[in-house]
């Protein structure tokens, strides 16, 4: 089969793959980080963070139907950034009251108990959302006028995916430049390494806690606008497969690891998008490409346990 | 402890009660002066709109009948469950149907996967079932008291790839979802008809319901440099292929089948759905008096124009209501036979004849979308 196809068609081909792997693999990243801060901070897995990720594209679109008479005024770069600044602003306040209310009080608690109810929580939004939004899928508006940009040779990219690309590598720097350049980011690892001695230190724990929160939920409603914005159908299940997708981005770059979930993510989308667009060379059906892809991720986790990036931690006796 | 033993035994002398089909005492149901009837449809969930449409086609049907004195003069009770659109749920709400309410007949799914498993229990229990719109071939094969008014798989996959011929598209690629039945089928026919006539397949790809991205199927597809598409899945994950095939630069037209009739193809794809086409039950533009009667008796109702699934639901209301006027009873086996008589029946998607598989037979219609809008093309024959 690809001994037919000339050398230059296939390399072009592969090229497109890999942007396709990117685009995708850029916004599993953006909810990898929200996974991998808390798990910094508080060691636990935020379950329900997938479906904040689908506050978030639902948020953009009540926002774009209800502020529709002030954004046509304004040109598209400003209404696509004030729908997203919002958003983000409505999911980080949820992200917060969340942890206020369903994990605060488990603090003292055992880890299992937390987990559970991260699973509780999750479900819940998703039923009270299938009951408020209805359960059909819902056309997401176009906050971006589309037009292709004709790369070089036959590869095609449009402005959307650059936006979406950026986007996410510009919210990842903001906050490589909070968690390592603000008080409160050095809070944040102050309080990863060590609770107990932070406190001490007079790191009021509490806040820097909710404002992990705020962060990684406003990061996970900006991947849900600029998913949505790339496949423009939403509905209150969306979250899951990309949330459990980012989950495993986060664990393949090393959890609790900033950068390494960004790598992770971006890994993530570009091996999924090569096992379906070369399923039929590798003799699988591209329908299954979340197997294969999974698959090769066991085989890096058991050559790297600790994630790609991940410091390996010795368990204390 | 006592309590338990009873409750133990009370328990043992319901099964049996449980597992004997209800339909002996059928008729007698919880109020004489009513005929129950049960519908399974989506009223929510991935084929909600399907769901919604064959509803409404259902419930319209129901309302006339009412309104012109009832059937063997009771009135009509049509009982409909939800079914989510999951796979699992239309064969909990079809036992619920069965055993609570005592419906005398069963209408729906619309989606083959979910008609599969409400055909062995409504076969099992003796009642009549039939399905407004499911067309994979299994599901009338289930048994003798499973019907269904639409086409089936191999005839609309031989349509579609009679249709490419026809235009001269001697290459095609084929996207199929492999989550659901009607795809699989959809495919395969469309497969063997084309291949056996002349055409080639240059691509297979698939998927899973509930994918979003097919940038990776559709870029390697795009190397073959394909005459048309065949995406036979369903309308959510057609829209979007036809955005990202936009954005790809693949200028060949999409070929789909009935799972593409929803208003969301449009909304979701925009533009990209432009100039593609799909087969369908009936076309809404159809000049003759019943199609006209029909659409405009709905579009008074509903605010909208009638599409495939509503005209089905009607029509399955409709044979059935003339099968139990025939039978004079409500009993399973009476309206089993009525049903399987069925010839020549007027309806709104076309003269509907069961033949002895229980399918009907009827022509298909091929449609295209302009400006946002279903287009009526042509009718192609069995």
């Amino acid at each position: 089969m690809t001994l037919t196809i000339s050398y230059q068609l296939f390399l072009e081909q592969f090229v497109q793959q890999l942007l396709n792997g990117l685009f995708l693999g850029s916004i599993y990243a953006l909810i990898a980080l929200g996974y991998t801060m808390v798990y910094g901070v508080l060691r636990f897995i935020n379950f329900a963070h997938g479906d904040v990720f689908m506050l978030g594209a639902f948020s953009g679109l009540y926002l774009n139907k209800w502020l529709a008479p002030m954004l046509t005024t304004l040109p598209w770069p400003a209404s696509v950034a004030l729908v997203l600044v919002l958003s983000m602003i409505i999911c980080g306040a949820l992200g917060i009251i969340i942890e206020f209310l369903a994990y605060r009080p488990l603090r003292d608690k055992p880890k299992l108990n937390v987990l559970i109810t991260a699973i509780g929580v999750s479900l819940f939004i998703e039923y009270t959302c299938q009951l408020i939004f209805g359960a059909t899928q819902q056309p997401f508006p176009v906050l971006i006028p589309k037009s292709n940009i004709a790369g070089i040779g036959g590869l095609t990219v449009t402005n959307v995916q650059v936006i979406v690309l950026v986007t996410a590598f510009a919210l990842m720097l903001g906050l490589r430049f909070i968690v390592m350049g603000t008080r409160l980011g050095l809070a944040m690892r102050a309080l990863s390494l060590n609770p107990t001695a932070s406190s001490l230190m007079g790191v009021n724990n509490g806040v820097v806690i909710s404002f992990t929160f705020g962060l990684g939920s406003a990061l996970a409603a900006a991947g849900g606008i600029l998913y949505a914005s790339l496949y423009p159908s939403i509905e209150p299940f969306m979250g899951i497969t990309p949330g459990l997708k980012a989950f495993v981005a986060a664990v393949l770059g090393g959890i609790g690891n900033i950068p390494g979930a960004a790598l992770g993510g971006l890994i993530i989308g570009v091996v999924e998008t090569l096992v379906a667009g070369y399923s039929q060379s590798l003799g699988v059906p591209s329908g299954y490409k979340e197997g294969v892809a999974f698959v090769i991720l066991i085989l890096i986790l058991i050559f790297k346990p600790s994630g790609l990036l991940g410091k390996v931690e010795r368990e204390k006796v | 402890m006592k309590t338990l033993l009873s409750r133990i035994s009370l328990l043992a002398a319901a099964l049996p009660l449980l597992s004997s089909p209800s339909c002996k005492d059928s008729g007698g149901g919880p109020a004489a002066t009513e005929i129950v009837i049960g519908e399974v449809a989506a009223l929510t969930g991935g084929t909600a709109t399907f769901g919604q449409s064959s509803h409404a086609g259902t419930q319209m049907a129901v309302d006339e009948i009412n309104a012109s004195g009832g059937l063997l003069g009771k009135k009509v009770k049509l009982v409909t469950e939800d079914d989510q659109s999951k796979q699992g749920e239309a064969g909990t709400v079809v036992k619920k149907l069965l055993s609570r309410e005592k419906a005398v007949a069963i209408l729906g799914e619309v989606a083959s996967g979910k008609s599969l498993e409400m055909a062995p229990i409504c076969q099992k229990a003796g009642i009549p079932m039939i399905s407004p719109a499911s067309t994979n071939p299994k599901v009338t094969e289930v048994g003798d008291y499973i019907f269904r008014i639409c086409f089936i798989d191999p005839f609309q996959g031989t349509v579609m790839a009679k249709f490419a011929l026809s235009r001269g598209w001697k290459k095609v690629a084929i996207v199929t979802d492999v989550k659901q039945d009607y795809s699989v089928g959809l495919s395969d026919f469309f497969k063997k008809y084309y291949t056996a006539n002349g055409g080639t397949i240059v691509s297979e790809q698939s998927y899973s319901s509930g994918d979003k991205d097919f940038k990776a199927q559709l870029t390697a597809l795009r190397g073959s440099a394909p005459d048309a598409i065949f995406a036979s899945g369903y309308y959510n994950e057609a829209g979007l292929m036809a955005v990202q095939a936009h954005e790809l630069g693949i200028n060949a037209p999409m070929l789909g089948g009935d799972g593409w009739d929803s208003p969301s193809l449009t909304q979701v794809a925009g533009k990209a759905m432009e100039g593609n086409f799909f087969s369908n039950h009936f076309a809404a533009e159809d000049a003759s008096p019943v199609i006209q009667d029909f659409v405009k008796k709905f579009t008074a109702k509903h605010k909208s124009a009638p599409d495939a699934m509503a005209a089905l639901g009607y029509d399955s209301m409709m044979i059935l209501a003339a099968a139990i006027k025939k039978a004079g009873t409500t009993e399973g086996k009476a309206v089993r036979d009525a049903i399987a008589s069925t010839k020549d029946y007027q309806g709104i998607t076309g003269k509907i004849t069961l033949d002895e598989k229980r399918n009907a037979t009827k022509p298909a219609v091929i449609l295209t979308i302009k400006d946002g809008k279903f287009v009526y093309v042509e009718t192609l024959a069995p």
